[in-house]
């Protein structure tokens, strides 16, 4: 059984990794050829090169610190502040049912539209860059902390009660391990919208940052550059998730999932 | 203390068992909600469970058997009557020296088999030497040895179940109480599941109340059985069986295993009509 899905598994990211590979190969020699204008896209071997350029620059250090701290400060506010509102959301029934339509129509809300109104609030700094990812972030960790604490067994719960654990043992013992499966996809998805968050909100108004960058690089017809630096976020998010996954990964694997 | 059950202890008073627990007038009623109104799950119930008996509870469905376990556990509060265990009142917390083991697998699944098993002793204080021996002793006792470093999402439901039992049986309980434990098992893994039971009972001398659908299951394993009524469940019969201390499965081979779990059917059998007429009624 191991062995067949072992096998599976292997067989299904070599398929994954021929697509990859066969349509970066392709889009290789529709630019070489002339196929697609360089005006357009440009060669991938040509985005590598202009990357390892452009991270060379001198001025590139300061727009990845920017962008990278305030993607920092924004997954940690929207981590711990979700966590924390979720849990209380969980623990006072009303104060969920006050707020749960909110929190059921929130990812219908276009929340860039509102990046004008916090620059005026915040001004133009990392503050409402910061905000605004948080803003996108936070809920998504809200949601998955309450439907991991709604999701213990009640089982385990009489059996906390069995061992006459007190409400913070129970917690800490109990409950959180219970829904740990369930607060990493929360955290999963605020690391990737407080990416989204952030490098889009630089894209719309900013002066400085990766995303700035990028929209800068596209209005100067710098091609090469604008690919570069795409192709560095995207490089940086495939890190970031792949981590949180390898750690995903081993703790269901210990659970056998 | 003073005023014994007069309708249960028919034994002499100098050879009157010593009581253990002790349920007074016991009943829960749940309060109405959405759908349905109040709700009278159980009792009158008033019985004295005898120290070092293995006692079963067997009765329709619905008919309030876990309601009456969660009760004399103190997971949950009587809606009148009195709940007493080793002298003591019980009310909203269990009692030390109560080992209860849920229906549900209640194994931790981020622990491995002897961290589920270890559980509860260090918050109860047992130092670290103490642990080891009595985990060694739990999970060897429990056939686990194997798996001393497997997660429960690795072993079968009947191993599971096993752990859970091995977690309760560390902290030493004096009285054991097991609702419908082995529900989830095939027939086989239950039969020796039994088995084992009743070497835990015998080498523990603690005293078991076991809930269980299966008849056999509870003839078997029992010195006495409580059969219950349908809903609001209540003793209609207590069945001593007379069985010898020293026993196991081979115990359904004697030619008068079948007269008890007959008497337990021909009780049922009504009550079981009943609850199901009632479940139809309320739809």
């Amino acid at each position: 059984m191991k062995v067949g899905k072992a096998k599976a598994d292997n067989r299904a990211t070599w398929i994954r990794v021929a697509v990859l590979a066969s349509a970066v190969g392709a889009l290789e020699i529709a630019c070489r050829v002339g196929w697609v204008p360089a005006t357009m896209v440009i060669a991938p071997s040509a985005m590598v090169k202009a990357l390892i350029e452009t991270l060379q620059s001198d001025d590139i250090g300061a727009h990845l610190q920017q962008t990278l701290s305030a993607v920092a400060i924004a997954m940690g506010l929207s981590i711990v502040g979700g966590f924390l509102i979720g849990f209380v959301l969980h623990w006072v029934p009303f104060l969920r049912r006050a707020f749960n339509p909110f929190l059921a129509a929130y990812y219908a809300i276009p929340h860039f539209a509102f990046y004008p109104l916090l620059i005026v609030i915040f001004g133009l700094g990392p503050a409402p860059l910061i905000v605004l990812a948080t803003l996108f972030a936070m809920v998504a960790m809200i949601v998955a902390t309450m439907a991991g604490l709604d999701r213990v067994p009640r089982v385990l719960l009489k059996t906390a009660r069995m061992h006459r654990l007190s409400l913070l043992e129970e917690i800490w013992r109990i409950r959180l391990p219970a829904a740990a499966p369930h607060l990493l996809s929360g955290v999963k998805l605020a690391v990737a919208y407080s990416f989204i968050g952030v490098i889009a909100g630089e894209f719309i108004l900013s002066t400085s940052g990766i995303g700035h960058e990028i929209a800068y690089a596209y209005d100067n017809f710098d091609n090469p550059r604008m690919y570069a630096l795409i192709l560095f976020v995207l490089a940086i998010v495939t890190c970031f998730n792949m981590a949180v996954y390898a750690y995903e990964r081993r703790l269901a694997r210990r659970r056998g999932a | 203390m003073t005023a014994a059950a007069p309708r249960l202890a028919a034994v002499p008073s100098e050879a009157a068992p010593k009581v253990h627990a002790r349920l007074d007038g016991v009943t829960r009623v749940y309060p109405p909600r959405a759908g349905h109104g109040e709700v009278h799950a159980l009792g009158p119930i008033s019985f004295d469970l005898r120290a070092g008996e293995f006692f079963s509870v067997v009765g329709p469905s619905g008919c309030g058997k876990s309601t009456l376990l969660d009760v004399l556990a103190g997971l949950a509060v009587p809606s009148a009557g009195s709940v007493e265990f080793e002298g003591k009142p019980v009310r909203g917390e269990v009692p030390d020296g109560v080992g209860v083991v849920f229906q549900e697998d209640a194994s931790f699944p981020w622990l491995t088999v002897e961290d589920n098993v270890a559980f509860g002793l260090r918050r109860a204080g047992v130092d670290a030497a103490e642990s080891r021996r009595r985990v060694d002793f739990a999970v060897g006792f429990m056939g686990l040895k194997d798996f001393r470093r497997a997660y429960p999402s690795q072993l079968s439901g009947g191993m599971r179940q096993r752990v859970c039992i091995a977690r309760t049986l560390v902290m030493q309980p004096r009285l054991i109480l097991l609702d419908e434990p082995f529900g989830a098992l095939d027939q086989q893994t239950r039969l020796l599941m039994g088995d084992e039971l009743l070497r835990l009972w015998r080498e523990t001398s603690a005293t078991v109340l076991l809930i269980t659908h299966a008849l056999d299951e509870a003839n078997l394993l029992s010195d006495r059985i409580g059969v219950m009524s349908a809903r609001p469940g209540r003793f209609i019969d207590i069945v001593e069986t007379g069985w010898p201390r020293e026993r196991d499965s081979r115990l359904a081979e004697r030619p008068d295993f079948g007269a008890v779990t007959s008497r337990l059917w021909s009780y049922l059998r009504g009550e079981s009509l009943r609850a199901l007429g009632q479940g139809s009624a309320a739809r």
